[in-house]
């Protein structure tokens, strides 16, 4: 995985309740073999009208944000279906950073896994991000000091567990370092079937 | 010793005690290194996590523990024809292929075991108390109901249960719904769940595994206990789960993956440590009576915008918090709906009966009991009975709920997750509106522009008889 980069940008502000992983990437845009190539179905319907045409008044399509990297989200982001497709559809589309209430636990953990830092703050502090973004300020968001400075100056913390900000700073492969404990996971699973042998495989 | 259940130290809700019996190691990462005793894999989820492993250059660790099912883009009609669908087509060539590769058990198309994988996993008996279960769908939450922690995770979780046999993962909070009393008659599972999400909301399970407890979840059968299990995730929860009992042993007792007779002593004495103890502290309790559940259905794009079938659509304006309001607008807007119109008022174009949530032999027993001697509407464009599995829908054919279904106007179709998502041919129109028994009322849902409603197989029938929602008891003659 690419190491966790400081983001400085302007910020997408998409003040949705509930926003499901099918709102973010409708299924027909799953029936891809690859992660790439999905960014295409990002939020379709809430960009397209069903002949195609863009929604013009769409907040992504907003030359503002057109390079926005940062996404400010509405209360439980993210939720319903485990789709990856989602996370990587916000990979593409240049989503660095999502900012919001809360994230739903499978979403939260695919983002993590692809390197997608996703902070959650109070429904304030949100808002008052979500009034910079309108206002078309900029934000830093720096991970060492978890940090999120504004344009005017306001300085905003978070906190991540160490552990997570170490393992996306270090871009860190979670599965070299799980096999790490091979011979542990082995031996579990060898234990295991000892005593409950119905378990068995062949 | 991770295996031993004597010790007890503390006491635990049976989520810590699964957890604890499973923790191999610590991550570097933080996380705890969790073993995975099955790993159901299917269509849509599993192709990148295969790619991931070769990128590796990495083996399945443990190919026994996993079983794959295509499911999503599985057509309902002739199954003997190609797929049309190229790209659906692709998907389940690659499932085929990777699990050729790796020897992984696959349960193809024409195999009559085949079906939606949580519907294919119990039947079979390889769902059991105490273990942990994942796969690449959130609905995974389905497997909870035997008394196993079961739970949807993304594409790379899957890579990594391949490659590992584990995953990596930080201990969610507990959370326990008690349900007491006597559920009135002809409500069922699929009521109670829409009655929880209603109460705490999309979100209200997020970071907690809920167990379910109290008389009306001990009285549920084990259909029932999966239905309910099935829409924790619709809740916000990782996982849903419920403590096995004699129910559950019942249940699995004799199945081709179950213990035999040899060891079943064995395992039930395994099996009966698993189950919260009196003591064990939750951080969050919720508690609902029976006898005040209604038969439910959502109005909206979220399972939490639901109400009693017979009542009104809520007022946007009448929601203090804000972005509820603005949620609601929206959704009345997508789902064609007027505040403080009768749900009863709207009229129904499809009507699906199926889905992980209510595909098994009880869900369409129910449906058929409804429909038996009766007709569905002319101004129903569509009706599906799809049964979760080849083996559920022999059953039902042994029973002739086929030909009930038949006779009042229903089409009986092949297994598979069909109209509960738009990846396969059963799709629902633009601005059409479905009675559906399916998990998700989300916009685009069951087809770009589609209206869902979400309920109980018994009110799809209904619904399909009346041509609009209409409560079971209100059906006339
Ligand atoms: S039936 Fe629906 S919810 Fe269940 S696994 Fe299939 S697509 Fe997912």
């Amino acid at each position: 995985m690419e190491p966790f980069k400081n983001v400085s940008s302007i910020a997408t502000p998409f003040q949705q309740a509930n926003v499901d992983t099918d709102l973010i990437v409708p299924s027909r845009y799953l029936k891809t073999i690859k992660t790439t190539g999905i960014g295409e179905g990002l939020l379709y319907t809430l960009r397209f009208h069903e002949d195609g045409s863009p929604i013009k008044s769409s907040v992504f399509h907003q030359p503002l944000y057109a390079n926005s990297a940062i996404l400010l989200t509405g209360p439980n982001f993210g939720c319903g279906s485990s789709r990856e497709h989602a996370v990587w559809a916000l990979r593409e589309a240049g989503y660095k950073v999502l900012i919001g209430t809360s994230f739903a636990d499978i979403f939260a953990s695919n983002c993590y896994k692809n390197g997608i830092l996703t902070v959650t703050l109070p429904e304030d502090l949100v808002n008052e991000l979500m009034c910079a973004a309108v206002a078309g300020l900029e934000m830093a968001v720096n991970l060492e000091k978890q940090e999120i400075t504004t344009d005017e100056g306001r300085v905003i913390s978070f906190d991540i567990p160490l552990a997570r900000k170490d393992y996306l700073l270090q871009g860190l492969d979670e599965i070299s370092l799980t096999l790490q404990s091979v011979d542990n996971i082995k031996a579990y699973q060898e234990e295991r079937l000892q005593h409950l042998p119905w378990q068995s495989f062949d | 010793m991770p295996l031993t259940t004597n010790a007890k130290p503390q006491p635990a809700t049976l989520y810590d005690k699964i957890w604890q019996q499973h923790v191999v190691d610590m991550h570097a990462s933080g996380g705890s290194i969790i073993y995975i005793d099955q790993h159901f894999i299917h269509d849509v989820t599993s192709p990148q996590a295969f790619d991931m492993l070769s990128a590796r250059g990495l083996p399945v660790f443990s190919p026994g523990s996993t079983l794959a099912v295509p499911d999503h883009n599985v057509p309902t009609t002739a199954r003997e024809l190609p797929i049309k669908d190229a790209l659906s087509k692709q998907q389940i060539d690659v499932l085929k292929s990777n699990a050729r590769a790796n020897n992984i058990t696959l349960f193809d198309l024409d195999d009559v075991r085949n079906g939606i994988v949580h519907v294919v996993g119990p039947e079979q008996g390889i769902t059991q108390p105490g273990m942990t279960i994942v796969c690449g769908d959130s609905h995974t939450s389905t497997h909870g109901a035997f008394g196993a922690l079961a739970f949807g995770i993304g594409t790379s979780e899957v890579a990594h249960t391949l490659a590992t046999q584990t995953l990596v993962l930080h201990k969610s909070k507990n959370m326990k719904v008690t349900v007491n009393g006597t559920l009135p008659d002809h409500l069922s599972a699929k009521d109670i769940a829409l009655a929880i999400i209603g109460k705490i909301g999309a979100g209200g399970g997020t970071g907690y595994v809920i167990e379910y407890c109290g008389e009306t979840i001990s009285a549920l059968s084990m259909e029932g206990r999966m239905t309910l299990c099935n829409m924790s995730i619709e809740a916000g929860a990782r996982a849903g789960m419920i403590a096995p009992d004699n129910k559950t042993f019942a249940y699995l007792k004799g199945r081709p993956s179950a213990p035999d007779a040899k060891k079943w002593d064995a395992a039930l004495a395994y099996w009966g440590y698993f189950k919260s103890d009196c003591e064990a502290v939750f951080d969050k309790e919720i508690t609902l009576d029976a006898s005040e559940i209604v038969a439910m259905a959502t109005w909206g794009t979220s399972p939490e915008q639901v109400i009693p079938v017979t009542g009104r659509v809520p007022n946007p304006y009448d929601f203090d918090d804000i972005v509820k309001k603005d949620a609601a607008l929206k959704a009345l807007e997508y789902m064609g709906l007027k505040a403080g119109q009768k749900l009863s008022d709207a009229t129904l174009d499809r009507v699906f009966i199926g889905s992980c949530t209510n595909a098994r032999i009880e869900d369409m027993r129910a449906a058929a009991k409804v429909l038996k001697g009766r007709k569905i509407s002319s101004t129903i464009v569509q009706a599906l009975a799809v049964p979760g599995s080849g083996l559920v829908k022999k059953q039902a054919e042994d029973e002739g709920l086929d030909v009930i279904f038949t006779d009042a106007g229903f089409e009986w179709r092949e297994p598979g997750c069909s109209m509960c998502l738009g990846m396969n041919p059963d799709r629902v129109g633009p601005e059409e509106r479905c009675a559906s028994t399916s998990n998700r009322n989300f916009e685009g849902r069951q087809g770009p522009g589609a209206r869902t409603h979400l309920l109980s197989p018994a009110l799809a029938a209904a619904a399909a008889v009346a041509g609009h929602l209409i409560d079971v008891k209100e059906l006339g003659e």
